[in-house]
C-alpha cells in the first residue's frame, strides 16, 4: 500500500484513474487541507458583502474559520477567526458591521485588518509581550486578491498571482459580470448551506458531468414531464419545471451541442457551441427584452451582443467553486472531513437588470441549489452512494477516462473533450491535485 | 368563528396524511392556487427575493408529490420514515373567508440509519370547505434551524 508521503501521493493517479483512497483516506484528507487548502488562492467572498469600512462577513479557508472584513483604507482583509490570547473564535456573529473585535474572554481588541489595539489587563504581560507583534494579531491571510469583486486569499506567501491562478478562467468571471447593465454585481437573496455524507472532489466532479443528469435526475424529469402546465404557478414554478424537464435532454444533446474546456491549475467550464435557446433565456420574454434593452443602452448594441453570444454553463475554479452566469449562482465547497462536505450556494443580482431577473434567480437557486430542491437531493444521495460504496475497497481504480482517447490541446495551455461527456475535466483537476500533493514533483503528462 | 378544535383536528389529518404517505391525499387538501413555503432565514418576508428551503407553487407542489408518490427518486430509496406532532394550535384570525392557523410542528425523521428531529412554527391559511372540511389556501414552516447546514430534504414538513 502507497505511503501518504510525497511519492505516494504520486501513485494515487494513473491515466485516466485514480485510487479509490483519494476519496476514503483520512490521511489524503489531511494532506489535501494542507497542501491544496493550504496553498491554492480560495474564494472566501464578494466584494458587496464587506462594502463599507468595518463590514465583515465570516468565511472559510478549507476547515479554517476566518472572517472577510473591509478595513478603513478600503482593502480588504481576511483574518484568521482566532484570538492570539487563548484562541477563541472573535468574531461569533456571521455577518455586520464593526470599528473593531472584542474577544468576549478578556477582551482582547482587534482593529478591522487583525491587529492588536488593545488589550485591558495590561499588566503582568512578560516584557517580551508586543502587541504590534503579528503573532498577536488575528493573523492575516498572506495573500488577498480579488478580481472583478470576486476575493480570493492564499495561505501560503508566495505562489502565482491571482491573475496567473485564474488563467483565461477570468473569461468566466467577465460573464458574471459584464452581463449587469450597471456593470456590477451583488450577492443578494441569502445563501443555501447543505450537506452531505461524501468527499469534497465529489462535488466539482459532478458539475461539469454531461452525462448524469439523465440518470441520477430521473425523478425529477419524470416528475416534471407528467406535470400540466395548465396547473397554476406565479412564475417560479415554471422555471422549476422547465429546468427540470431540461435536465432529460438525451445523451446526444450533450454530445452535439454541449463541449468541455480545461484551463490550467484544474479549472475548467461547460460550454454551448452556439447560441442555443434551450440553455439561455429566450429571446421572446418580455422581461429579458427590457433585460437586453437595458443592456444595450449602457453598453452599446454591439458590446451588449458580444456579452450576450458568452455562452458559458458551469465554470469550476480549482479547488472549490462552482459559478454560472445565466441565472447567477455560485457555490463554494467547504471540506469537513474525508468523506463529509459543506456547500454554500449563493445568489447574485446584476444591477441594473429587471427586479424580475433577480426573482428568476431565486427560482432557479431554489429547484437547483436548495436544500430541498428535487433535483439537488438526488446529486447529494449519490456523493453519499459514493462515500458509502469506496469504503467497500473493492475496485481499488476510480475510472475516470471517459473521452481519455478524444481529448485535444485547444491551443491555450488547455485541453478540451470531444464533446460535454468527456471526463476531461476531472482528469484536468487530478493534474492540479498531483502538483499540489507533490510540491509540482509529479510528471507533467501523469495524468493525461 | 372557526371553532380551533376543527381547526386541529384538521391539521392532525394533514400530518397523518404525510406520516402515511399518501401525498396525493395530502396535495388534494391544496386549494388550486395553494402554495407551500419553507423559509430559509428566520423573519423571512418575501419568498420571491430570498431563497428558501421549499417554495412551491401549486404547480411545482404537484411535481414534488408526482416525485414522491409515482418516481422512484434515488434521495428516497430507502424511503424516509416520519412521525409528525401537532401541537399548541391556535386560530390567529379569520379575514376574507381565510382562516389563520398557527400551530407547533415536531417531526421525526429516520432514513439510512439516521435520525434526524425538526421544530417548527406552522401556519396555514385554511378556507372552510365541505367535507374535507378545510382547503389549503397555503402553508408556511418556519424550521428552528431553517438556516443550519442540512443534508437534503426531501419530505415536505
Amino acid at each position: 500500500m502507497a505511503s501518504t508521503e510525497r511519492g505516494g501521493f504520486a501513485e494515487l493517479v494513473r491515466p485516466g484513474r485514480v485510487h479509490r483512497r483519494i476519496y476514503a483516506d483520512p490521511a489524503v484528507f489531511e494532506a489535501e487541507m494542507e497542501r491544496v487548502f493550504g496553498r491554492a488562492w480560495i474564494y472566501v467572498g464578494h466584494e458587496s458583502e464587506v462594502r463599507e469600512p468595518g463590514d465583515f462577513a465570516t468565511t472559510r479557508i478549507g476547515r479554517r474559520p476566518m472572517v472577510m472584513t473591509r478595513h478603513d483604507d478600503g482593502t480588504v482583509r481576511v483574518l484568521h477567526n482566532q484570538c492570539a490570547h487563548r484562541g477563541a473564535k472573535v468574531v461569533a456573529e456571521s455577518r455586520g458591521n464593526a470599528a473593531e473585535f472584542v474577544c468576549c474572554y478578556h477582551g482582547w481588541t482587534y482593529g478591522t485588518d487583525g491587529r492588536l489595539v488593545r488589550v485591558p489587563l495590561r499588566h503582568g504581560y512578560p516584557e517580551d509581550f508586543d502587541p504590534d507583534d503579528p503573532g498577536t494579531a488575528m493573523v492575516a491571510a498572506p495573500r488577498v486578491d480579488s478580481y472583478r469583486g470576486f476575493v480570493f486569499a492564499s495561505l501560503a506567501p508566495d505562489g502565482p498571482t491571482l491573475a496567473d491562478f485564474l488563467g483565461p478562467m477570468t473569461a468566466s468571471f467577465d460573464d458574471m459580470v459584464d452581463r449587469a447593465p450597471d456593470g456590477e454585481i451583488e450577492v443578494a437573496g441569502g445563501v443555501f448551506r447543505h450537506a452531505y455524507d461524501g468527499n469534497w472532489k465529489l462535488y466539482l466532479e459532478n458539475l461539469c458531468d454531461a452525462a448524469h443528469p439523465i440518470f441520477v435526475h430521473r425523478s425529477s424529469i419524470e416528475a416534471a414531464r407528467g406535470q400540466d402546465d395548465g396547473v397554476h404557478s406565479d412564475g417560479s414554478g415554471e422555471i422549476a419545471v422547465r429546468q427540470m424537464r431540461q435536465n432529460g435532454a438525451p445523451y446526444s444533446f450533450w454530445q452535439e451541442r454541449v463541449g468541455i474546456w480545461t484551463c490550467p491549475n484544474g479549472h475548467s467550464y461547460l460550454g454551448d457551441y452556439h447560441d442555443d435557446e434551450r440553455l439561455v433565456a429566450s429571446g421572446g420574454d418580455p422581461v429579458f427584452a427590457d433585460y437586453v434593452a437595458a443592456l444595450e443602452a449602457r453598453k452599446g448594441p454591439e458590446e451588449a451582443r458580444r456579452i450576450l453570444e458568452v455562452a458559458r454553463w458551469n465554470s469550476n475554479v480549482y479547488p472549490n467553486l462552482s459559478f454560472m452566469s445565466q441565472f447567477r449562482q455560485l457555490r463554494v465547497v467547504h471540506p469537513v472531513s474525508v468523506n463529509r462536505t459543506e456547500v454554500h450556494a449563493w445568489s447574485f443580482r446584476l444591477k441594473g437588470a429587471p427586479e424580475r431577473m433577480f426573482e428568476d434567480t431565486v427560482a432557479f437557486a431554489n429547484v437547483t441549489n436548495g436544500t430541498g430542491s428535487l433535483v439537488l437531493t438526488d446529486d447529494l444521495e449519490t456523493y453519499g452512494r459514493i462515500g458509502d460504496g469506496v469504503t467497500s475497497e473493492g475496485a481499488e481504480w476510480i475510472q475516470i477516462g471517459r473521452g481519455f482517447e478524444t481529448d485535444w490541446p485547444d491551443g491555450r495551455g488547455g485541453v478540451q473533450g470531444r464533446d460535454s461527456t468527456s471526463e476531461v475535466y476531472i482528469r484536468n483537476m487530478y493534474d492540479a491535485w498531483l502538483g499540489y500533493m507533490t510540491d509540482g514533483g509529479a510528471p507533467a503528462d501523469g495524468v493525461r | 368563528m372557526t371553532d380551533p378544535a376543527e381547526v386541529a383536528a384538521f391539521l392532525v389529518r394533514e400530518a397523518r396524511l404525510l406520516d402515511e404517505r399518501r401525498w396525493d391525499y395530502w396535495l388534494a387538501l391544496f386549494s388550486d392556487r395553494g402554495w407551500y413555503w419553507v423559509p430559509s432565514e428566520e423573519g423571512q418576508r418575501d419568498p420571491r427575493t430570498t431563497v428558501s428551503l421549499i417554495h412551491d407553487d401549486r404547480r411545482l407542489l404537484e411535481t414534488r408529490v408526482r416525485r414522491l408518490a409515482e418516481a422512484e427518486a434515488h434521495a428516497q430509496t430507502p424511503r424516509s420514515r416520519t412521525s409528525r406532532i401537532v401541537a399548541n394550535v391556535t386560530v390567529e384570525g379569520e379575514a376574507d373567508g381565510i382562516v389563520t392557523a398557527r400551530s407547533k410542528l415536531q417531526m421525526v425523521e429516520f432514513r439510512n440509519d439516521r435520525q434526524r428531529l425538526f421544530g417548527a412554527t406552522q401556519w396555514h391559511g385554511l378556507r372552510p370547505a365541505a367535507g374535507a372540511r378545510f382547503r389549503i389556501e397555503w402553508k408556511k414552516v418556519e424550521l428552528a434551524n431553517c438556516d443550519a447546514t442540512l443534508d437534503g430534504i426531501s419530505v415536505p414538513f
